[in-house]
């Protein structure tokens, strides 16, 4: 029996560039990572480059908390960002601030990861009463309202930690996640395949490690990435109400002392416009790679698959045409 | 050389509706035997619990009464005693786009049973085991095969892998679940012809589940009819389908299409 070799057809149009050549493509498909789309590689450059300012920032700029009589002051070659009501340096801030962001990001989408994958996948896979127990369990964790929650915890406990704040956010937030996973494994549970492996006489949690989990991979990493967007806003929120960790520098921190100091009245843009952009840049980053891991989840998403059903579609000429063929 | 033989089986399956909750007898009293070389065809329209009896004798499922005996030893449910009845009892599904992980390639698939039911095997063994196993299933060439993930291949191809994952474990008994009816009518006889090779190769019992009564008289020794959860009739191959006593056996051989009697019809008409 002869076998065909499917040659990939290089995509034309906008993006071309950044698809590269047809082995690279198969080389990242078969690794199970995303096509590098134009979407993509924007999520991933502007995620990176926050990413690098938090990492390596607070070591080349001067104290955030350092107090100057010089007050507030535009940016200028001594400030570049200018100063603070407080002359503080806001260059140092917001790069502190990033750090504390993404710190409070990092450890909530690691601890969602872990909370939603063992309530939802293990769940969903040892049915029985231990699938009725986690899904009731998820189900009250889903109702319980996340930011009221988080004030009263926050009300009661005098000095909080980062590490405090960003467990409640996890707390609160992995049952969504768990939700959607456990749906999931539901119907891959069920599918020939893994019965196939119980006929082949697999253990039960290599079942789940080896023929279940690897297909849960695209939708957990977007569960991932949708946590740390969702630990990042709330972190943000939460200090600029003024419930954040004590002692902490991060985006919020920075938009509630802008606030206090009546930054927008005095005109002063260069004090909360930096960390608002950057959170609202590293959001969206986030949100385009999302996307793009959603496209592996659900092809009907992708551009090019859109592109070929516009191509589907046949002129009122053709259709006349056809037609006549068939009569 | 293995017999396996189904004695008495029974499957309720208990159907939930609101507080109430009534029962489905999907098997009713089914007893048959699988001996090496022979195929039995177990025929029946979708519903009727031909695959209920596959997935009771895959041991997927507990049966509600009745035993099933490995070689005139009943067959046990776990621990090294499972592993020895696995060894033995395989199956081929019926839909080949859905019993392959498109996760995993080709290779992972086959290497699997074959570790598992040869721990004492070096990865040189296995992979060569793997090879040999894909061109008996006329896969060739079978380097080029392993490597590929199930999406690569096509339909036939995969039920293909799917026998040589069956065959995998070196079993004495092959259940195959409609195992051409997800397939192209015109790969379907090869797939049956390779299927029928391997079992004389390999001197099988196989259980050949279907709908198809053409293809059951065709390959198999022996017919056994399931309608509603009961074995109706059972014979030779050739017997039930020319002379069919029960019913219900009448009405499916009428049903299939027969060229001669529509012609007759037409010209007499």
């Amino acid at each position: 029996m002869a076998l065909t070799t499917q040659a990939a057809e290089p995509v034309g149009g906008a993006g071309g560039f950044l698809a590269g050549s047809a082995p690279q493509r198969a080389r990242r498909r078969r690794l199970g990572l995303p096509p590098m789309t134009a979407k993509l590689a924007a999520g991933l450059i502007i995620s990176g480059a926050i990413l690098l300012f938090g990492l390596l920032g607070p070591f080349v700029v001067q104290d955030p908390t350092r107090v100057d009589d010089i007050g507030l002051t535009g940016p200028s070659s001594a400030h570049l960002m200018g100063t603070t009501q407080t002359g503080q340096d806001v260059l140092a801030q917001l790069a502190y601030a990033t750090r504390g962001s993404l710190t409070i990001g990092a450890i909530v989408g690691v601890l969602t990861l872990l909370l939603s994958g063992f309530f939802g996948v293990v769940g969903a896979y040892a049915g029985g009463w231990v699938d009725e127990f986690f899904s009731l369990f998820t189900n009250i964790m889903l109702v319980i309202p996340g930011l009221p929650l988080v004030i009263v915890i926050s009300s009661y406990v005098p000095d909080k930690s980062l590490l405090l704040v960003a467990l409640v956010l996890s707390l609160t937030g992995w049952a969504g996640s768990a939700r959607v996973l456990r749906g999931y494994t539901l119907s891959l549970r069920n599918r020939d395949y893994v019965l196939a492996s119980r006929v082949a006489g697999e253990k039960r949690w290599r079942i789940l490690a080896v023929e279940i989990l690897p297909n849960l991979i695209p939708l957990l990493a977007s569960q991932m990435v949708f946590a740390v967007i969702f630990a990042i806003l709330g972190e943000a929120g939460l200090s600029y109400l003024g419930l954040g960790a004590s002692g902490s520098i991060s985006w919020g921190t920075m938009l509630y002392y802008a606030q206090n100091g009546l930054a927008l009245r005095l005109g002063a843009w260069w004090w909360f416009v930096p960390p608002g952009l950057l959170l609202a840049l590293f959001g969206a980053a986030l949100s385009l790679i999302n996307f793009s891991i959603d496209e592996i989840i659900n092809p009907k998403l992708r551009n090019q698959t859109r592109a070929a059903r516009r191509g589907w579609l046949m002129s009122r000429k053709q259709l006349e045409t056809a037609k006549e063929a068939t009569l | 050389m293995t017999t396996l033989t189904a004695e008495h089986l029974v499957k309720n399956y208990h159907l939930r509706r609101g507080l109430r909750g009534s029962t489905l007898r999907a098997v009713d009293d089914v007893s048959f035997t699988l001996e090496p070389g022979r195929t039995v065809a177990l025929v029946g329209q979708s519903g009727s619990g031909k695959s209920t009896i596959a997935k009771l004798l895959l041991q997927l499922e507990r049966p509600t009464a009745g035993r099933i005996l490995v070689d005139g030893k009943p067959a046990q449910r776990r621990g090294g005693g499972l592993d020895r009845y696995r060894r033995t009892v395989q199956m081929v599904f019926q839909d080949p786009f859905a019993s392959l992980n498109p996760y995993h390639t080709v290779e992972h698939h086959l290497e699997r049973p074959i570790r598992l039911h040869h721990p004492k095997l070096s990865g040189d063994e296995v992979h060569r085991r793997v090879l040999h196993l894909l061109e008996r299933v006329r896969l060739t060439p079978a380097e080029n095969v392993a490597a590929r993930r199930p999406h690569q291949l096509s339909g036939g191809q995969r039920q293909r892998v799917a026998i040589a994952r069956a065959l995998a474990p070196r079993p004495g008994v092959l259940i195959a679940d409609e195992p051409v009816s997800m397939l192209d009518v015109s790969i379907r006889l090869g797939v049956l012809n390779l299927l029928a090779t391997l079992q004389r190769e390999e001197d099988l019992g196989v259980l050949y589940i279907t709908h198809d009564l053409a293809t059951a008289r065709h390959f198999a020794d022996e017919i056994l009819v399931m309608y509603r959860g009961r074995i109706v009739e059972r014979g030779d191959a050739d017997e039930v389908i020319l002379r069919p006593r029960h019913e219900y056996t009448k009405t499916l051989a009428a049903a299939a299409p027969n060229p001669e009697r529509r012609l007759s019809e037409l010209r007499g008409g």
